[in-house]
């Protein structure tokens, strides 16, 4: 079995995979990171959006080899302790979040929206979440949020 | 609103921010998927290829000797536990109950549907399991498959069951035939309209998952499900299945994504993880991936129904008669019976006073994945099904959409329908003005012109709506067929220092039950919001409960606690009385303190809560403590109601209809909290549109799901939606202290009509008068060109 080291949430794990173990299985099942979830097995839902090298990706379409060296992020390690990042923020403040299943993929994703694009239209926003799915929220204040998120981000960070 | 609880503390009415929202914005969410246990096995479950053949020899020898494998299991290994129940018995016309088939929880000899679980394999690892699955050697002797109610019901059809003929499972029927068919008869003008509603899938984007753990030591079985109603899962599991008393049954459901209806059920999975953590005596767990879920968690709707209205020369409706068929899969999933009957034809009336009402129902098996609950259940196809009548009504008449509804409506109450229900309140005029305004319906027909301009063709429809929610008074369901009482428990404990644990039957898993429920015991206990916890989702540490559906758990539930909270007042006044050397009598309470009238001599309810806990000083005879329970059983249905308005614009050259504007003008009762209001609104209009624009369930002739992934099943994403317009005109319930009606399910109700009637609108120009669900480019095009060519 390939060892593999990733530094994910700012700490280096190591550990041995088998070579068709997702990122996301990796991240769940031997790293404890339940955040970031699982919603479909045909890449569609977004609920497995981690950062990799500060790009979104699909945890669930990725392989733990493929992210062997890589800088990864998930939902996790945003907050700096109770101190959420401005994009969790907005999500609370707007309601942009019902029963939380897509909501780490969302967070994830929009903010490498907004490091792409500070200041997305509403139009933007919602093409960038073709990737998303929600099926709690009807999108309304998921996309208020991010609008809203990245204004506090200040344009990207 | 403001804030204008009995206490006026504010909470009530403000848009306070969620509770829940920091665990789920950390990723520190606990869902059934997220929970490892020591020990723990996971399972595969083998599901049928196949909708309909005899189980011939099933050989799991090589998948035993699979590494890492523990167990495989089928269905004969289960033959002595009960059948999955089903909840609601229904009687047909003569008076017979309907046909209820053994629901085997493995295949026993045949299999019934595609998905249907024919063994369970369990091992150390996911892969192992899965891997081992596939070394199953099944011999499917194929048979015909009755895939579609069509299909189902044509003379010669494969028998889904051999014990119903015909494959009819009831023949069900509400209101006065003779009485509907004279007064279509006699009515001057009618209408009749041929409708589909469609089959969907539910599609909560957590798939479902169980880990079903037991301990020999204590002989106590321990289940952790996605489910909306931890409760009924024990009653079903324990009491019709496994044979399990409550005691030595826990059924934790954690944190669940999302339900809509398809997490109501008890479903086999259960039963089987259960059965088998006790054959084992080892957790195992079962996660569903989403190509499972397509196949295994109930879907939706599904019906084809025939409908005449008659109104008479002033356009006032004068009767009505719906003839419908209703899909109910291969098995009676567990409300799958009432949906299509006492959540359906009792709608009829919808906010219209027509006086005779008739709607028969053919409950049907086919080959296919059961049908169940969907956001909305029964109620989305009814209101679908009149409001396309009341437009094509119009139509034919000349009478403005608008005036018709106006025109019909019910203005006195408390009104009787002529299909069974009573509403309480309403007033449709109220929200169909602001409806009106807030959509600008007088200036479509500029909009109209503007988009011609540009090639488009625009159109607005409307759709005005009642529904019956908070489900449901004790006797009336049980006196209907229902097999459980739908009554709500809630819990308050105040703690010794003066914070509050709340435990609730009802169950949370998108709603915001956590910052609600907290709302309304702040506010009427005078206690700091913060102070509040809700606890849910665990039958060790609920009293009892029924679950959430039917838009139930504000107006049961909610009220439950509300009641609760005024047993622990009325006890807290013995105390403060006590301790005020005053007559309980005197004793007011108001912003959580207790005050003898026209003195400024009061108790807080902290001090209150403490001499109850260290009770030194304390009223002879009463116990001690500060804990109250209150089981509330609703006097009525609740009767949300509104006024939707949708706007389009098609492509006539593509067939492509972009939703442009939709408007929501709604009654849910008293509001609690806007903000999570209108995020239920936002989510049910999204299901609504969903189902009008895009979602489609297709079966092929011999039970193969065509729409078997979100490859081809279509999800509403973001850039298919536009932003909604909510507006509220609030009347409050009369037979429930808190005032409220219900919001889960208003979209999906209100707003496919709206939809449909707005696609109709844009092409009737070009001479088309119908549509069926989903409006899908193709479909559009294709209605264009058959009209064109009639030309
Ligand atoms: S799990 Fe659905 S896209 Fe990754
Ligand atoms: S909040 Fe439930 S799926 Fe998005």
């Amino acid at each position: 079995m390939p060892a593999v080291t990733m530094t994910v949430n700012g700490v280096s794990r190591s550990a041995d995979v088998e070579g068709r173990t997702l990122l996301v299985d990796f991240l769940r099942e031997k790293l404890q990171l339940t955040g970031t979830h699982v919603g479909c097995d045909t890449s569609q839902c977004g609920a497995c959006v981690v950062h990799m090298n500060g790009q979104s990706v699909k945890s669930c379409t990725c392989l733990a080899v493929d992210a062997d060296g890589a800088d990864v992020t998930t939902i996790e390690g945003l907050a700096n302790g109770a101190d959420l990042h401005p994009m969790q923020k907005a999500f609370r403040e707007h309601h942009g979040l019902q029963c939380g299943f897509c909501t780490p993929g969302m967070v994830m994703s929009a903010i490498d929206l907004v490091n792409r694009n500070p200041s997305p239209s509403e139009g933007e926003v919602r093409h960038w979440l073709d990737g998303n799915f929600c099926r709690c929220t009807g999108y309304h204040n998921i996309v208020k949020a991010v609008m809203a998120g990245a204004d506090a981000m200040g344009g990207g960070s | 609103m403001s804030g204008n609880g009995s206490n006026g503390t504010g909470f009530i009415g403000a848009s306070l921010k969620r509770k829940e929202d920091a665990r789920f914005l950390t990723g520190r969410g606990r869902y059934t998927d997220d929970i490892n246990l020591p020990g723990q096995l996971y399972a595969h479950l083998l599901r049928s290829t196949v909708a309909h053949a005899n189980l011939g020899s099933v050989d799991t020898s090589a998948a035993e000797a699979a590494p890492g494998v523990q167990a495989v299991f089928t269905g004969p290994d289960m033959e002595d536990v009960g059948g999955i129940p089903t909840g609601w018995l229904i009687h047909s016309k003569d008076g017979s109950p309907m046909v209820e088939p053994k629901h085997p929880a493995m295949a026993i000899g045949k299999v019934r549907h595609v998905g249907e679980i024919v063994a369970i394999v369990v091992a150390e690892t996911r892969d192992q399991a899965r891997e081992a699955a596939a070394l199953i050697d099944i011999d499917y002797q194929e048979l015909p498959a009755a895939a579609s109610l069509e299909a189902a019901r044509a003379d010669g059809a494969p028998l889904v069951w051999d014990e119903a003929a015909g494959n009819l499972c009831y023949d069900w029927e509400v209101g006065d035939r003779a009485a509907a068919e004279a007064a279509i008869d006699g009515a001057a003008h009618t209408v009749s309209i041929d409708v589909v509603n469609q089959r969907l899938v539910p599609n909560a984007i957590e798939p479902r998952a169980a880990i079903g753990n037991f301990d020999p030591t204590t002989g106590e079985y321990t289940l952790y499900t996605t489910s909306q109603n931890p409760h009924l899962i024990r009653l079903l599991l324990g009491a019709f299945v496994l044979g399990l008393p409550e005691h030595k049954l826990r059924i934790v459901a954690p944190d669940v994504g999302g339900g809509f209806g398809s997490k109501i059920p008890h479903y086999a999975e259960e039963a089987i993880l259960t059965w088998t953590a006790g054959r084992l005596a080892r957790p195992v767990k079962w996660t569903s991936d989403r190509s499972e879920a397509f196949v295994s968690d109930t879907q939706g709707r599904d019906h084809i129904s025939t409908a005449t209205l008659g109104f008479d020369e002033d356009g006032r409706f004068v009767g009505l008669k719906v003839s419908t068929q209703a899909n109910l899969g291969a098995y009676l999933s567990t409300f799958a019976t009432c949906v299509p009957t006492y959540l359906y034809g009792i709608l009829f009336a919808g906010p219209y006073t027509t006086p005779a009402i008739y709607c028969e129902v053919e409950g049907v098996f086919t080959n296919t994945v059961p049908v169940d609950a969907l956001r909305g259940a029964g109620r989305p196809e009814a209101t679908y099904l009149l409001e396309r009548l009341v437009d094509k009504a119009a139509a034919a008449t000349g009478i403005d959409r608008v005036d018709i509804r106006r025109r019909n409506f019910i203005r006195e109450f408390p009104y009787q329908t002529p299909v069974a229900l009573q509403y309480d309140q309403g007033d449709y005029d109220a929200t169909l003005d602001l409806a009106l305004e807030a959509s600008d319906w007088d200036g479509f027909e500029a909009r109209r012109n503007e988009a011609a301009s540009r090639g488009k063709l625009r159109g607005i429809g409307i759709s005005t709506f009642i529904e019956a929610c908070g489900i449901a008074p004790s006797a009336v369901v049980g006196s209907l067929g229902a097999r459980a009482g739908l009554y709500e428990v809630g819990s308050v404990r105040v703690h010794p220092t003066g914070s509050v644990s709340v435990f609730t039957g009802t169950h949370s898993h998108g709603q915001g039950h956590e910052t609600t429920f907290a709302q309304i015991v702040a506010e009427t206990l005078g206690v700091d919001f913060e102070a509040v916890d809700v606890v849910h989702g665990d039958t060790n540490a609920i009293p009892f409960g029924m679950g959430t559906y039917g838009s139930r758990s504000l107006a049961v539930g909610g009220t439950a606690i509300y009641n609760a909270v005024q047993k622990v007042i009325a006890k807290g006044r013995k105390i403060a009385a006590h301790l005020l050397e005053a007559s309980e009598e005197d004793i007011e309470f108001a912003d959580g303190n207790f005050t003898v009238a026209g003195t400024d001599r009061s108790k807080s309810i902290g001090e209150v809560a403490l001499t109850a806990y260290v009770p030194h000083n304390y009223p002879e005879g009463l116990e001690p403590g500060l804990e109250e329970t209150a089981f509330y059983d609703p006097l009525n249905f609740t009767f949300p109601a509104g006024t939707h308005v949708a706007e389009v614009e098609v492509d006539p050259e593509t067939g492509e209809v972009e939703l442009v504007a939709v408007t929501g003008a709604d009654d849910v009762g008293r509001i609690i909290n806007p903000m999570i209001v209108n995020g239920q609104l936002h989510g049910g209009l999204a299901h609504g549109i969903g189902q009008a624009l895009l979602e489609h369930c297709e079966y092929d002739d011999e039970g193969q799901l065509v729409t078997g992934s979100y490859m081809n099943y279509t999800m509403p994403r973001a850039g298919d939606l536009p932003n909604f317009n909510i507006n509220h005109n609030t009347t409050h319930c009369t037979h429930n202290p808190l005032g409220v009606k219900g919001v889960g399910e208003v979209g999906s109700i209100g707003v496919p009509p709206a939809v449909i009637n707005a696609v109709v609108d844009a092409l009737s120009p070009l001479g088309v008068t119908h549509m069926e669900m989903p409006a899908t480019s193709e479909r559009v095009w294709q209605a264009i060109q058959a009209a064109q060519a009639q030309d």
